[in-house]
C-alpha cells in the first residue's frame, strides 16, 4: 500500500492516480476482513466506488486542458521545510511506540463489560451495531448531524447563481 | 530500543499522504493525498484492536465464551469511513466552484490572480 | 451508453435495492447494519443514472425525493431518540424490549434505528452524485 500512495502522489496524469487511490482502498478493505472486522470491511468497500465516482465526476465536469503538473522550479525552502517536520514526527513516533500493547493483545479496560454484557443488556448478536446504536449512540447521532450538514453544504455551494426572470 | 514495525507502518503511509498534502501544486492531488490520510488512520485503529486468535465480534447461537476481537475500534472507525466520505465531496463541490471562477486548478496560479 | 448496459441495470437495480434492505433489517444479527445498507441502496439508484446518461437524468429527475427521503431518515432516529426520553426519564432508552434473541424481531429499538440510517445515508449520498452530475456549467 506504501507504494502505492507513492504512485497515486507523484504520477502526473490525473485519471491514473485516482485509479491508484481505488487500489489503495481495496487494499485496505482487504487488510480489515484479515484482522476480523467483516462490517468495516463492506462499508470500506462501498466508500470506496463512490469516492472514485465522485472524483472522477469533478474531472469529467471541468475538463481542464491539463490533467496533471507542468515543469515547474522546485521549491527548495518548502521540501526541506517539510521533511525535517516529517523526520521529527517519525523519530517522536518512534520513540512512544514502546508504549503501546504488543500486536495481538489488546488493552480491554473499556471492552471487557461491552463484550461480556453486551447480547444479555441489548439482545442484539452483532456486537458492534449494539454498541453504535445502544451503548454508544450519542456518537452516531453526531455522525448523523455531519453528513446532514455536509449534503447541505454541498447543495448551498452548487446553487446556480442567477434569478428568474 | 524495541521498534514495534507493525505499528509503525500506517503512520509511514499518513506521513508520505501529509508530504504530498504539503507539497503539490494540483488541488485534485491535495484532495487525494487527504483520503489516504484518513486511510491510514483507519489502519492504525484496526491494528490497535485486533487480538491473536479472536473471532470477529458477532455472537453465534449457541456458542458460548469465545475469545472476540476488540468491537470499540471498530465502532469508531465505523463512523470515521462515512464522515471521510461526506468530506472528500465537500471538497471536490468546492474544488469544482474554484475552477469554474479562475480556470485552473494550480494553486500557485488562483494565489496570483485572487478574482 | 449502449443498450446492453440499460437493459442489464435496469434487470440488476431492484436487485441491488432488495440486497441493500436485506443487510440493513438483519443489522443486528449478520455484520452491516444501517450504514452499509444504506449505502448499498443509493448504489442501486446511481446505477440507474450513470447507464442513461446525464442528459436523460435530467429529463427525469423530478421534485427532490433523494432530498426528502435524507429527511425523513434522520427524523425518524430523532423522533425514536426522543421517544425514549419521554417514556422514561433518559435519552435512547430502548423501550420496545428484548425479544427472543437470534430472530428478527428482537434487541429493541436498534432495527427501527437501522432503518432510519440506512434511509438517510442512502439519500445523502445519491443527492452528493446528483448534484455532482446535474451540474451544468455556467456563465455568469
Amino acid at each position: 500500500m506504501i507504494l502505492g500512495a507513492i504512485y497515486a502522489i507523484w504520477v502526473p496524469k490525473l485519471v491514473a492516480a485516482i485509479i491508484s487511490m481505488g487500489v489503495i482502498g481495496f487494499g485496505l478493505a482487504l487488510a480489515f476482513m484479515f484482522l476480523g472486522a467483516p462490517d468495516l470491511a463492506i462499508v470500506q468497500v462501498v466508500v470506496e466506488t463512490f469516492s472514485l465516482i465522485i472524483l472522477l465526476a469533478a474531472i469529467i465536469k471541468t475538463s481542464p486542458k491539463d490533467t496533471g503538473d507542468e515543469k515547474r522550479p522546485l521549491r527548495f525552502t518548502l521540501y526541506i521545510g517539510s521533511i525535517i517536520f516529517i523526520a521529527t514526527f517519525l523519530i517522536l513516533f518512534i520513540r512512544i511506540s514502546r508504549f503501546l500493547p504488543a500486536f495481538g493483545y489488546p488493552n480491554l479496560r473499556m471492552s471487557a463489560d461491552y463484550i461480556s454484557s453486551g447480547l444479555s443488556k441489548t439482545g442484539a448478536a452483532n456486537l458492534v451495531a449494539a454498541i453504535i446504536l445502544n451503548l454508544r449512540g450519542y456518537d452516531t447521532l453526531g455522525e448523523a448531524t455531519v453528513l446532514f450538514t455536509a449534503v447541505v453544504g454541498l447543495i448551498v455551494v452548487l446553487r446556480k447563481i442567477g434569478r428568474k426572470k | 530500543m524495541i521498534i514495534k514495525w507493525i505499528y509503525v507502518l500506517p503512520i509511514i503511509l499518513f506521513l508520505i499522504a501529509l508530504l504530498g498534502v504539503l507539497v503539490k501544486r494540483n488541488l485534485i492531488k491535495i484532495i487525494i493525498s487527504l483520503t489516504i490520510m484518513e486511510y491510514a488512520t483507519f489502519l492504525f485503529f484496526a491494528l490497535i484492536g485486533y487480538r491473536k486468535g479472536g473471532m470477529p465480534p458477532i455472537e453465534v447461537e449457541g456458542v458460548k465464551s469465545t475469545i472476540f476481537v476488540d468491537p470499540l475500534p471498530q465502532a469508531l472507525v465505523l463512523t470515521a469511513i462515512v464522515i471521510g466520505l461526506a468530506t472528500t465531496s465537500l471538497l471536490v463541490a468546492i474544488a469544482v466552484r474554484i475552477y469554474q471562477k479562475y480556470g485552473t486548478f494550480d494553486i500557485e496560479k488562483i494565489k496570483k490572480l485572487k478574482g | 451508453m449502449s443498450e446492453i448496459v440499460r437493459t442489464v441495470s435496469k434487470v440488476f437495480s431492484p436487485l441491488i435495492f432488495l440486497f441493500g434492505m436485506y443487510i440493513t433489517i438483519h443489522g443486528h444479527l449478520t455484520p452491516g447494519g444501517g450504514f452499509a445498507g444504506g449505502i448499498i441502496l443509493a448504489g442501486a439508484i446511481i446505477l440507474g443514472i450513470l447507464a442513461n446518461g446525464s442528459g436523460e437524468t435530467r429529463l427525469l429527475y423530478k421534485k427532490n425525493l433523494s432530498s426528502v427521503s435524507e429527511f425523513s431518515g434522520i427524523l425518524l432516529f430523532l423522533v425514536l431518540a426522543s421517544l425514549g426520553l419521554v417514556i422514561s426519564g433518559m435519552f435512547f432508552f430502548n423501550f420496545i424490549g428484548k425479544g427472543i434473541s437470534f430472530t428478527i424481531f428482537s434487541a429493541g429499538i436498534i432495527p427501527l434505528c437501522n432503518i432510519g440510517i440506512a434511509f438517510e445515508v442512502g439519500g445523502a449520498v445519491s443527492t452528493i452524485v446528483l448534484m455532482l452530475i446535474l451540474f451544468r456549467k455556467e456563465e455568469k
